[in-house]
């Protein structure tokens, strides 16, 4: 039944692709949230009436984050390549696409991450200032806690975008499932991989919309 | 003991100058609940951020305990925040933790080791009365039960002052009274200085020792509860006081009294403490030839005793009541005539 359907998909091939995948959003991903937690928080913290108001650095911090968020990724990678090539001694195959995306995506997680710490009541802030808590404290024990859910939610919507620029990167020889859908399908006119691999992608997709939203309501005592 | 001192606030904008606090002078005693009554923007909750050094005054200083709380910075305000404890009109809870995390959580900033924590969480539980609710989220929670979460975690490092702003605002009656009876227990029990911030003059009623009335920044009048009540001076005071001892309708049904009644007058007579208790009507009729028709009767109980106002209509063979007056005088009632037929 499958052979009959996806006569040109060999197990291991797509197998090796999907791991290519899997493994370009998950150390992104890791790196995405350490930057843009950072950047994320800098930004919160920066904006008119927070712990470190500062207009000239919050205005600073935005303009890098919005640039890097408009740049299309193709041209992003393309634009990346002497930096990937400096700091990944290549410029193909797996490891190589880390930098164009992890650069990438951190912005757009960052902005999550401070819409997430938006929601924060600030009386919550105010609170925990009158307990005499210090910057540091009001961060680790008051702002990460309360805006978990929505740091969460943004990991998924964030690791969702990173499987179609994992496929993107593909296409640029980094491998992943859309290198398999464009070289092995598309390139040697086997449109079955082609189908094959987006139906892949979409099982990834869903799994991990479905452990975001999983962890996402479990954590969230609102 | 706290004193406050030429304490001013003003908040500069580029298109604005307001002046939140003016010239405020002020003595709070130890162990005493201390209540600061006014309308929106009177800028009360301005003045009580600043005994925690939320809000710091433009000038002026505020001493607790000899220690000048508006030159601390840093460290040395965290740790005096500390042993001040603070509770807010929407409880602010940390939503995320159980009601015994969110106990803990002043005692994780003072740096006390987890069994310690655990402990005096337990104890704080107990004394709030929310046993058996240590693992509820607030969310789980009323807000009377989140309010008591607040005031535990606000007296989790034994503080010696505890700042309530606007603490019954956003509950029922009902809820409201409880809080109320909760705090004067605390008092009592931890000989905790209160000061408070509301604009209702139920709380003040019920509660306090003293009352400051602010106005526009300023304090207008300031003194024991129970005189406050039975002389208020200003305009704003009395409107205060009316909203307890006058039921919406009394001066309209006095209106009404004045024109069916041809002769006599109408009195309003306030009682304070033991007078409250006294039979002095029925001694007043026995002693004069007077009727006495009671129009309207009102009683309330303060921190320093009770409290009561009674319209009535005399009426007799008398042709002037001077006599009367003088008698309820010696007893101490106040007499106010509001309409001498």
């Amino acid at each position: 039944m499958f052979e009959a359907l996806f006569p040109n998909v060999r197990a291991e091939q797509a197998w090796e692709y999907t791991y290519q995948t899997l493994f370009m959003t998950g150390v992104s991903l890791v790196f995405i949230v350490i930057f843009g937690t950072i950047l994320g928080l800098l930004l919160f913290l920066t904006s008119k009436d927070n712990l470190w108001e500062n207009r000239i650095l919050y205005a600073g911090i935005s303009a890098i984050v919005n640039i890097f968020r408009a740049i299309p990724f193709v041209l992003l990678i393309v634009l990346l390549i002497p930096f990937t090539r400096l700091l990944m001694g290549t410029m193909i195959g797996m490891t190589a696409a880390l930098p164009a995306l992890i650069i990438g995506a951190s912005p757009f997680f960052a902005r999550l991450v401070e819409i997430g710490l938006r929601e924060i009541d600030k009386g919550v802030i105010e609170a925990a200032k009158a307990m005499g808590a210090g910057n540091l404290t009001i961060i680790l024990k008051v702002l990460l806690p309360e805006a978990m859910p929505a740091i969460i939610s943004g990991i998924t919507v964030t690791g969702v975008a990173l499987v179609g620029y994992t496929a993107i990167a593909g296409v640029i020889g980094a491998g992943g499932l859309g290198d398999y859908a464009y070289l092995v399908g598309f390139s040697m006119n086997n449109p079955d991989v082609t189908v094959f691999a987006t139906i892949l992608i979409l099982m990834i997709v869903f799994i991990l919309q479905f452990i975001g939203d999983f962890i996402t309501k479990k954590i969230d005592k609102r | 003991m706290i004193s406050v001192r030429n304490v001013r606030k003003v908040f500069e904008s580029k298109f604005s100058r307001v002046t939140a606090v003016d010239q405020v002078n002020l003595e709070i005693n130890e162990g005493e609940i201390f209540g600061i009554i006014g309308y929106s923007g009177a800028g009360k909750s301005t003045l009580i951020r600043m005994f925690n050094g939320l809000e710091l005054p433009t000038s002026g200083s505020l001493l607790i305990n000899g220690q000048d709380l508006t030159k601390l910075r840093g460290k040395e305000l965290r740790l005096a925040r500390q042993k001040i404890g603070m509770i807010f009109q929407h409880f602010n809870l940390l939503w995320s933790r159980t009601v015994q995390k969110n106990i803990e959580f002043p005692l994780e900033i003072a740096k006390v080791p987890k069994e310690e924590r655990e402990k005096k969480a337990k104890e704080l539980i107990r004394l709030v009365g929310l046993e058996g609710k240590e693992n509820a989220y607030p969310s789980e929670l009323s807000g009377g039960q989140k309010q008591r979460v607040g005031i535990a975690r606000a007296l989790a490092n034994d503080p010696k002052v505890l700042l309530c702003d606007e603490a019954t605002s956003a509950l029922d009656p009902e809820t409201t009274d409880s809080i109320l009876d909760l705090l004067v227990d605390i008092n009592q029990k931890l000989g905790l200085t209160i000061i408070l911030i509301t604009h209702e003059m139920h709380v003040i009623r019920k509660i306090c020792h003293r009352v400051a009335v602010m106005e526009e920044g300023r304090i207008v009048e300031i003194g024991d509860v129970i005189e406050v009540f039975q002389n208020p001076k200003e305009n704003i005071t009395k409107r205060f006081v009316g909203q307890l001892t006058e039921s919406e309708n009394t001066n309209d049904i006095i209106e009404e009294l004045i024109k069916k009644y041809q002769q006599g007058m109408i009195v309003k007579l306030t009682f304070i403490g033991e007078t409250a208790e006294e039979p002095i009507i029925t001694q007043l009729i026995r002693k004069f030839p007077v009727s006495v028709n009671i129009l309207q009767g009102n009683i309330s109980q303060t921190q320093n005793g009770n409290y009561g106002t009674l319209y009535v209509h005399l009426d007799g063979e008398m042709t002037d009541f001077d006599s009367v007056f003088q008698f309820l005088n010696e007893k101490k009632v106040r007499v106010e005539v509001i309409q001498n037929v």
